[in-house]
């Protein structure tokens, strides 16, 4: 009976020769992430140590990374606040790999780890953002945990207490027609698995289409198997993340590429076949209420959001370039670009992306989560309905409870900034 | 479903002070129970203040201070769902109610588990506000109802964090053993 590749990872990462999903291990933490959160974290972290008479110190500063994106630049004096406490303990234990608000080197979090290879195929990979999923897309073993016990982490270099979860199996083939792409599939999955069909669950997504997708598309659909509930998604390593990590990222040290056996055990199985999809929206206000665009075209939206963990990488800002280059966005309608991070941002830049949304209307802003937790830079006023490439549509979830949010892919959200209302882009013209 | 030989019983003074204060359904995400504007305030000290922002009648109670210890919060289907933000359990953890559902998300679960939330995991269960909630004999009662409902035990690996009384305490006896 052979083994799963989150299996295999949990073992190897116990020193065990097997795990089995349902086996308890303590996996030892390769990369532990946190953000702005980092501030929670530390008070933690200082509490854990209290009364020990040892001192406070993270068992590997080299495996800690602390990235600001959720509120940068500082939208209030509470943030700044906890930015420069956790800047200080960054300075203090020499975490290297801190990420401040910064124009170059700054980003998402999703984003940063990816692009700066810090992320490898066969890590265990901990952060304290529900999205931390997203690295599964490189072959890593990732999930999000709280602050606190992030701390504990940190002082033990251990995920406490892991049931190895059963894992999901998605088996997709097929290729995406013109303006539909993994946006489309994971908000199709989503829906059919509903939004606990994967709690404490793995999926892992396999097939022909999966093969061919870049590693930008497979942290899409990572970055998302939380919305099913998901522990984590995975896409086992294999060429896409070696070209990936070594002629994108510059990576030139030993890869290992851990893969599910071909025997091992599922607990289901879950095809899709993408060449089917059409465009899909999520409605409000969960997550798996997913509709084809066509259900909802028409409706009116005062903003639209491109960007975010989800989408906001050089190729989802391409296609949505394309779609309003030479165009307007409509009147009433404000449009967002968010760049995932300084690098994608300085690409778009010399690509020309940035000034076709620029003379198209659009308002483009600093790389980070921008609006996407309703903490500033684009907050909605009531009654008002936004169609956004972010990765959640709760009440309240931009801002305002009294507003609305629709979830969507690059395409139909660029599509409906034209029109103003929510547009299939295969009719767009 | 065989009703659990061991669960966690919530810390309710009297069996009689368990009244839902709260009924939710199902899918209640963390941006629901804590606001991300609100993210930047993190201290377990400061965030019950704010629990449930949105919700004009519960954040009428905690400003009245009528929110009694042990009082219950009914959820259905994975609650706690969306991000991981601490401050959903710990905003709860400060006005020491019991949130009972039908199911949790898995990281507040975890959350709850390390911060010392109650929280019991009672499939089918239903209540209104204004129910009494009676956990004796393992289960849950809805007194008000006349139902019974049988509690799933939380994961087994997680009860060693509850017996240590929360997760700050669980590893820092791991550290001082280790030194």
């Amino acid at each position: 009976m052979g083994s799963t590749v989150a299996e295999k990872i949990l073992a190897r990462a116990s020193g065990r020769p097997a795990v089995k999903a349902g086996d308890v291990v303590e996996p030892r933490v390769d990369l532990a992430m946190s953000h702005e959160n980092a501030a929670l974290v530390i008070n933690q972290f200082r509490e854990i140590y209290e009364g020990t008479g040892l001192p406070a110190k993270p068992w590997d500063p080299s495996r800690i990374a602390i990235i600001f994106d959720h509120r940068v630049p500082a939208e209030s004096a509470k943030t700044a606040t906890n930015q420069k406490r956790v800047r200080a303990f960054v300075a203090e234990h020499g975490i290297a790999k801190f990420h401040d608000v910064r124009g170059d080197v700054g980003g998402i979090c999703h984003q940063i780890l990816p692009e700066r290879g810090y992320v490898r195929p066969g890590m265990v990979v901990v952060g304290t953002d529900s999205h931390t999923t997203s690295h599964g897309a490189l072959g890593a073993f990732a999930f999000g945990i709280g602050a606190t016990e992030m701390a504990s982490a940190w002082a033990l270099g251990v995920a406490l207490n892991i049931e190895a979860p059963p894992t999901i199996r998605v088996a997709v083939s097929g290729s995406f027609q013109k303006h539909v792409g993994p946006k489309d599939l994971i908000l199709h999955l989503i829906g059919f698995l509903t939004a606990q069909g994967a709690n404490f669950r793995v999926l892992e997504f396999t097939g022909e289409t999966i093969a061919n997708l870049s590693t930008s598309g497979r942290l899409v659909l990572c970055n998302m198997s939380v919305e099913a509930g998901a522990t984590a998604g995975i896409v086992p390593g294999d060429a896409e993340t070696v070209r990936y990590l070594r002629e994108e990222v510059g990576v030139t040290d030993p890869l290992d590429l851990v893969t599910s056996d071909p025997d091992a055990v599922y607990e289901k199985t879950v095809s899709v076949d993408v060449s089917k999809l059409e465009p899909l929206v999520a409605c409000p206000h969960t997550v798996d209420n997913v509709k084809p665009v066509s259900a909802v075209a028409g409706k009116p939206v005062q903003q639209v959001v491109i960007g975010s963990c989800t989408n906001g990488r050089l190729d989802d800002l391409a296609e949505a370039a394309a779609i309003v280059r030479g165009k307007h966005v409509a009147a009433g309608t404000r449009m967002l670009v968010f760049p995932a991070s300084g690098k994608i941002w300085a690409e778009a830049l010399r690509l020309g992306y940035l000034s076709d949304f620029m003379a198209a209307g659009a308002v483009v802003m600093n790389a980070g989560c921008g609006p996407c937790l309703g903490v500033h830079e684009g907050a909605l006023g009531d009654g008002e309905t936004a169609i956004s490439t972010t990765n959640r549509n709760f009440k309240g979830r931009m801002g305002n409870p009294g507003a609305e949010v629709y979830l969507s892919s690059p395409a139909v959200a660029a599509a409906s900034a034209l029109t103003g209302v929510i547009t299939d882009p295969r009719k767009e013209r | 479903m065989a009703r659990a030989k061991k669960t966690v019983t919530p810390r309710v003074r009297k069996a009689d002070a368990a009244r839902v204060i709260l009924s939710l359904g199902d899918d209640v995400s963390t941006d629901v129970i804590y606001p991300g504007r609100f993210m930047a305030t993190v201290l377990p000290s400061e965030t019950p203040a704010l629990a449930f922002a949105d919700h004009a009648e519960f954040q009428a109670a905690v400003k009245a201070k009528a929110i009694p210890k042990g009082a219950v919060i009914a959820g259905g289907e994975n609650f706690g769902c969306g991000s991981s933000r601490e401050q959903a359990a710990s905003c709860l953890k400060g006005h020491d109610v019991v949130v009972v559902a039908r199911s949790f998300a898995r990281i507040f679960l975890q959350n709850a588990i390390n911060l010392g939330l109650n929280v019991v995991v009672a499939p089918g269960f239903t209540a209104d506000e204004g129910d009494s909630i009676s956990f004796e004999g393992g289960g849950v009662e809805n007194l008000t109802k006349r139902t019974a409902f049988d509690v799933v035990p939380l994961p087994f690996a997680r009860q060693a964090i509850i017996d240590a009384g929360g997760l700050i305490a669980f590893t820092r006896a791991r550290l001082m053993a280790r030194a």
